[in-house]
This record gives C-alpha cells, structure tokens and sequence, in this order.
C-alpha cells in the first residue's frame, strides 16, 4: 500500500504537470497533431460488402470510401481491370455491373453490393477465349495494352447494346476508353468483326 | 479521401429524414465520387438514394414525368421520350460516354458541378469552392468559361446538355424538402448566376432532395436540333451548344425555343431571338439575324471571343436543321 500511494503521488505529479504544460500548448499546435494523425493513422469506416464478381461471391470488409476498381485489384487481385485517370476519363477501368458497361473506379464498392459485377477476367470461356478478346488479337486492336481491357468490356456492351451500325456510330459509343497508342482503326475493325458474326 | 460514414436510405421519407448539412446524398456517383476524391466535397457521410427514388419515366395528356433515378441512358432509349421529346434523348446522347450514361441519374445530371479547372484544382483559389478566395479564372486561362450572366466572383459555366434540352422545352424540377413537402421549381429559376454568392449552384432548398423532372407536353417532336461543338468530337464539354426546337404551321413559326450551353453558369434561353422568330417564315435569312440579336446580348472573356463567332454558327445550324431546310 505504502509503495502504492508513492506512486500515486508520483502519478500526480506527473500528470498534473503534463495536464500544465498542455493547456500552454497553442490550439494550432493541436489541430496540426490531430491533423497530423488523422494523415497517418486515417480512421476508417469498414462495412461489409458482399460482391458477386464473375457468377463468383465474395464476402468483404471494405473502407466505406473504396472504389469498386480498387476492391477488385486490391483484395480480389482480378487487376485484369486497369487503373488509368482514376477520374472517369479514360475509361481503362471499365467493367460490366447488371450487363451494363460502367466506370468502377467512380463506383463505390458497397454500392456495387447485390449487383452482378463482370470483369475482363470472367470473359473468356475456360481456355476460349471471347471473340471480342479474340478479335482485338486478330485485327491489332492494342499496342501496350494498357486500355484493352477496358476496351474490350466496352466493346462487347457495344455490341450487345446495338451500336455497331457505322464506323460512325462505332466510334461515339466508343469514345469513353481513351487509347494513347491510337489503335482506334485496330479497335473499331475488332467491333465490326464480332458484330458481323 | 476523407472518411466517410455510409448509410442506405431505403424510401423517400428516410433519405430526407437521414439528411443533415454535413451529409451528402449520393446516386451515380459519376461527379460526387471524382469530387470526393479531390478533397472538393467533403461530408462526413454519405446516403445512397438509389433505392429511394423512382426510375420511371410516365407520361399523360399533360405532361411527362422522368424519375429522379432515371438513367441518363434510358432517357436516350425510352419510346415515350423518343416520340414526344425527342430534343431530350439527342442533347443527352451527345454528353459524357456511355459507360458515365449508364450510371448517372436524371437528378444527378442537373446538379453536376462546373468543370471550371480551376474549381478542380485545389492549389488554385476559387470563389466557388471556398468564398471569398478568389477567381482564378478572372485572370487565368478562361477560354471554356462564360459569355453572359458571369461575374466578377465566378465565370464557370453549367457543364449539362441535358439540361440545355430542359431548359428549351419549360421542365420543371420536382422535390421533397426537409419537412416532407412537395415543392416544384420552374427550370429556369433552378440553376442560378454566381452574381455575389458563387457557391450556389441552384435553388434548391438546403436538404430537400429531387423527386422527378416533368416537362409539359408540346409540339416539338418534329422539328428541333442540338448542335454541340467542343474540341473533340465525342466526349467532351461543349464550348458551346444550342438548342432549337420549332413549332412550324407550313413555313410560318408558331412557337420557338432557342437555349444554349457552354455559354452561362445556366442553361440560357434567347427570349429576344425567340421572339424575334415567331410569326416569321422559316428562312436562313431570318435564323442569322436572330443569331445576330443573340450574339449583341453577349460579353466574351479575354480568351473566349472564339465563341461568339462558334454560337452565331451554331444557332443558324441548329434553327437550320430543325427547320429542316
């Protein structure tokens, strides 16, 4: 006990002075602390997520602010679905969710939850590949490689949707997948292959 | 990123109940997610609506009526809207791609937030995003920015074609405020001019959310036009569109409407061309003095004089077109 209550004492002074010294402390010093530690400590908000990625479920626990894009090449290592602009410019990231063609980096992951999501890895049928895959190797539709994917998702819903009626019509329903090598002609031969089929 | 608490709100009822100033609603995310990113907006959290709002598009005798929820696609393909309000589906097929039209709602569409680069650029000063901090597009590069209605707080423009195509055929914005009352605006009060407070987008009520646009039955399902010209064919915001939409008994103009993007930081109507154009024959001749009425009421930047020239030549183009002459 007697041990006890000298360390209580000790304990008292201690802390008091600590409490002292930080009332001194200007609240800018503060606020560049908690600043500071929110940078490297970031408090999260992890939900659960269920996904159904290529006929495949998936039960998760993700940050609240993960992109579907992130969730799929980070956690689920599908990193066929390429990070470009990560804004909604390029359209690398394009994937299917419901069978439509959308952008998973401006898509949330949990708001993804319940939806039937496609990637370039759930195209191709065991070894076979999908004739749209096929086609762009065919007709040169690449050069790095780096858009193809996502390419090749928006090419497919271009297909299924219909707009394949003119080169012209080709080209405004592909113009949200950016490719910097221009394999463009590449691209829309590729198109008008797998429609005429 | 900031952290972000995420909650669903499964009614209409609950999305409003759920919604306080410092939580966002959040539907297609294609703008809100790329601003969340940036450090633009910044909510403590976020309600997805998605569940909560209707994706219908209903049409009567009166008027039709597109869910909040509607994809910007399946305005593009609904047989209700290709008939009667064709002008619709063509300006919304002309914006973003594909992939950004499956996603983005209706309402999401008409609250999008300028694309002023320097709004985006969080190491420039911008009235918009922060008041009071100052336009740096007053005096950097304003080629994309306004010709009319700007001042000298903001001179970003509204990046929405649809929109435009609203704001030509008298929509109307219906919503839900923070008590649960239904209350409807006209679109032309809807977006408003940075004037002194360019943090405003629109008017609508803080925490009300959008329930539908509805945008009453007319007779301009055969002669209209949307022309849009921008720096590169597809996928790009305009630097100038027009809207036209004729009325025509014969050659004689009953009714116009003549609107225009890229120009304003709202969608603008040319009332003084349009009603310089009622009552006349439909000619070339007539369309370029309306242009020119048009293009007296404008006051470029330094950098975009460019765009005058470009708006003259798409309101004779587009009146053309819906002339079909």
């Amino acid at each position: 006990m007697a041990e006890h209550s000298a360390n209580s004492r000790r304990h008292f002074l201690k802390t008091s002075s600590f409490l002292t010294a930080l009332a001194f402390i200007p609240n800018s010093v503060k606020a560049f602390y908690t600043e500071a530690k929110n940078y490297l400590f970031t408090p999260k908000n992890v939900l659960p997520v269920q996904l159904t990625v290529n006929k495949e479920i998936h039960k998760l626990k993700c940050d609240s602010r993960s992109t579907l894009l992130d969730v799929l090449r980070e956690k689920l290592k599908l990193t066929g679905t390429k990070k470009g602009c990560d804004h909604g410019q390029c359209g690398a990231c394009t994937v299917h969710i419901d069978g439509q063609r959308a952008l998973s980096c401006l898509t949330l992951a949990t708001m993804a939850e319940g939806k039937s999501i496609t990637t370039i890895e759930g195209l191709a049928n065991g070894n076979e590949l999908h004739p749209m895959q096929a086609a762009f190797i065919a007709c040169d539709g690449f050069q790095c490689g780096y858009c193809t994917p996502g390419q090749i998702m928006s090419a497919v819903a271009c297909v299924n949707e219909g707009h394949t009626n003119s080169v012209a019509e080709i080209k405004e329903f592909m113009s949200g997948n950016l490719c910097r090598c221009g394999a463009y002609n590449g691209i829309v031969e590729s198109i008008m292959k797998v429609a005429a089929k | 990123m900031r952290p972000l608490n995420f909650e669903r709100a499964t009614d209409l009822t609950a999305a409003v109940k759920l919604k306080t100033n410092t939580k966002q609603f959040i539907a297609g995310g294609t703008n809100l997610v790329d601003l969340l990113k940036k450090e633009i907006a910044q909510p403590e959290g976020l309600i997805d609506i998605t569940k909560s709002l209707s994706t219908a598009i209903v049409q009567d005798e009166k008027q039709i009526h597109i869910g909040a929820m509607c994809s910007n696609t399946a305005i593009t393909t609904n047989s209700a809207i290709l008939n009667a309000y064709p002008l619709l589906a063509k300006a919304v097929l002309v914006g973003a791609s594909p992939q950004i039209r499956n996603m983005a709602s209706a309402a999401g569409n008409i609250l999008q937030r300028n694309r002023c680069p320097y709004f985006y650029d969080t190491t420039t000063s911008c009235n918009k995003r922060q008041a009071g901090s100052g336009c740096s597009a007053l005096t950097g590069e304003q080629r994309m920015h306004a010709i009319i209605g700007y001042s000298t707080q903001c001179v970003a423009v509204h990046p929405s074609d649809f929109a435009v195509a609203l704001a030509a055929l008298d929509a109307s914005v219906l919503a839900q405020s923070a008590t649960q009352e239904k209350i409807t605006i006209p679109f032309a009060d809807f977006h408003v001019l940075p004037g002194e407070t360019p943090t405003l987008d629109n008017s609508l009520p803080e925490n009300a959310i959008i329930t539908g646009i509805t945008i009453p039955t007319n007779q301009f399902n055969s002669n209209y036009a949307y022309v849009k010209l921008r720096d590169r064919t597809s996928y790009a915001f305009a630097l100038v569109s027009v809207a036209a939409a004729l009325q025509l008994k014969g050659k004689k103009i009953v009714a116009v409407r003549l609107a225009s993007g890229g120009v304003a930081a709202k969608p603008w109507r040319w009332h003084v061309a349009e009603k310089f154009l009622k009552g006349k024959t439909v000619n070339v001749a007539q369309f370029k003095k309306a242009a020119d009425l048009v293009v007296a009421s404008v006051k470029p930047l330094e950098h975009n004089e460019f765009k005058v020239a470009l708006l003259h030549g798409a309101i004779v183009s587009a009146l053309t077109e819906a002339a079909k002459i």
